[in-house]
């Protein structure tokens, strides 16, 4: 067996643990942006002018620093001048699912203002308080037209996961890096870490094309009615 | 006499520089069948919703049952919308329900009624615009007639007191209005109050008990079928009339 390939079934199992990181990691933060993102939409799409000025300034200010800044930032910066004891760990998630929520109220947002209005109109004229129209008529709809822009931000938050190696988070990246110093097979090395992720990302996005086929309202097409 | 169920009065509206409504009064007795007609853009619409404050009117006010609505109250807005129902022209069914849960949803969440209750309730309403088979159905597998008998069912489930129509029947295909016009019929016939947007002159002129000419924001005139049909005052009216006759049909 050449050596390269021994390498990589030497490390495979081990890699492979990375990626049980790498998802937990990736889960953690998609639940994160997604119970921050989806309130923010709400607030951008409905709230007052001063609702709509945080949540934009809050979007603006997520979006535009690189994460391996705020990584540093909060960890080296935040955590280590106020003595706050965190794992890499749980700093990766807080900052990978607060830069997703910021880029996933954006896709909610979409999703709600192209519902029809009259979706709302009609759930105050039965006597709906704008929570109750918002919660029980316009968010389920909306998070069904969010998936398919949802699987795009889950294969940009696995990617960008594995810049969390810089912080020593065990996932995929980390793992690779470690094994291939030490034994000289850099290539075959990042080759399987370059294809576990292909993999994630495929079965991610799968499994999103399958939930969206399981809550599809039948007969219902937006781009007909 | 008895004094009138709603009342409304010198209603205002305008967008930016545009006055869409400019002072609208109307008052109306219990079991009236009102029908509005005008020309497209005369604030029928507007009106319409105006009086359930779908629309903010920048003026006016509104009585139900001779007591003033603060809709600036918000739980005295919910509970006023309870009692005025609301059809529009396009149906506005909740999409992602079925025609059972769209006529059961207000019932829970707005009344706070259990599930199955109202279930059995929006049943019975659907069973009434003769749609029990197809209660399971979501919007999109309706047909347009079907889906407005739905939206009449989830709005007579909220038990109102006045329902308010706005063109029911104007995104329908000719061969759907007749089952829709029969709803409503009915609704009329059991003593529901009804403000109604239409151009349909022979459903307007069988069972209006008043008919209301609106045009560019104002009301021009009010009369009885025969009289707004056949022998109305103002020249507006009778163009708009012969107009709509032409368009619409035999009477
Ligand atoms: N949301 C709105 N913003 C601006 N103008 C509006 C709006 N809604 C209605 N209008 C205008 O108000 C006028 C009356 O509209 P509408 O009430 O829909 O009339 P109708 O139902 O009699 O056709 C029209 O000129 C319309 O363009
Ligand atoms: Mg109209």
């Amino acid at each position: 067996m050449p050596e390269s390939l021994t390498a990589i079934v030497d490390a495979l199992p081990y890699l492979l643990g990375g990626s049980l990181v790498t998802i937990s990691v990736v889960a953690a933060a998609m639940g994160l942006g997604f119970v921050v993102g989806l309130p923010l939409a709400v607030g951008q799409v409905y709230g007052g002018v001063v609702v709509r000025a945080i949540v934009t300034v809050y979007v603006w200010f997520f979006r535009g620093i690189p994460l391996l800044v705020f990584l540093f930032l909060f960890y080296f910066g935040f955590c280590t001048t106020l003595e706050i004891d965190v794992s890499p760990y749980v700093v990766a998630v807080v900052v990978l699912g607060l830069i997703s929520s910021a880029y996933q109220s954006q896709i909610f947002r979409g999703a709600i203002l192209s519902l029809p209005e009259g979706q709302l109109k009609a759930a105050r004229a039965i006597g709906m308080s704008d929570f109750q129209a918002i919660g029980s008529i316009v968010v389920p709809q909306a998070l069904r037209l969010a998936i398919p822009g949802w699987s795009n931000e889950y294969s940009i938050l696995l990617k960008d996961s594995a810049v969390t190696y810089a912080l020593g988070v065990a996932e995929i990246m980390a793992r690779a890096h470690f094994v291939a110093t030490r034994t000289y097979q850099h290539f075959p090395l990042y080759l399987s870490a370059g294809a576990i992720f292909l993999v994630l990302t495929w079965l991610g996005t799968k499994a999103l094309r399958l939930l969206e086929d399981r809550v599809r309202i039948p007969g219902y097409s937006p781009h007909l009615s | 006499m008895t004094a009138p169920i709603l009342q409304i009065k010198d209603i205002t509206k305008s967008y930016g520089k545009k006055e869409v409504l400019k002072g609208v009064s109307l008052d109306v007795n219990r079991g009236d069948l009102k029908i509005l007609i005008g020309p497209s853009g005369a604030g029928k619409s507007t009106f319409l919703q105006c009086i359930n404050f779908l629309v903010r009117p920048d003026k006016g006010q509104i009585w139900l049952n001779g007591k003033e609505v603060r809709c600036e109250h918000r739980r005295n807005l919910y509970a006023y919308r309870q009692k005025i129902g609301m059809i529009f022209q396009d149906f506005n069914l909740f999409d992602h329900l079925t025609a059972l849960e769209n006529v059961r949803i207000g019932m829970v969440k707005v009344k706070g009624i259990p599930k199955e209750e109202a279930g059995q309730r929006a049943e019975l309403e659907l069973e009434r615009v003769g749609l029990k088979d197809h209660m399971h159905k979501y919007p999109a597998q309706l047909s347009g007639g079907q889906k407005q008998r739905v939206s009449i069912a989830r709005a007579l489930a909220m038990d109102p007191e006045v329902m308010l129509l706005d063109e029911p029947t104007s995104a329908l295909d000719p061969e759907l209005i007749g089952e829709v016009h029969a709803v409503i019929r009915d609704l009329g016939s059991n003593g529901m109050t009804m403000i109604m947007a239409t151009h349909q002159i022979a459903f307007a002129s069988l069972l209006a008990s008043e008919i209301v000419f609106m045009e560019d924001g104002k009301i021009v005139e009010t009369g009885t079928p025969d009289k707004i049909f056949n022998d109305a005052e103002h020249s507006r009216t009778r163009e708009f009339c012969s107009k709509i006759t032409d368009l619409y049909g035999e009477r």
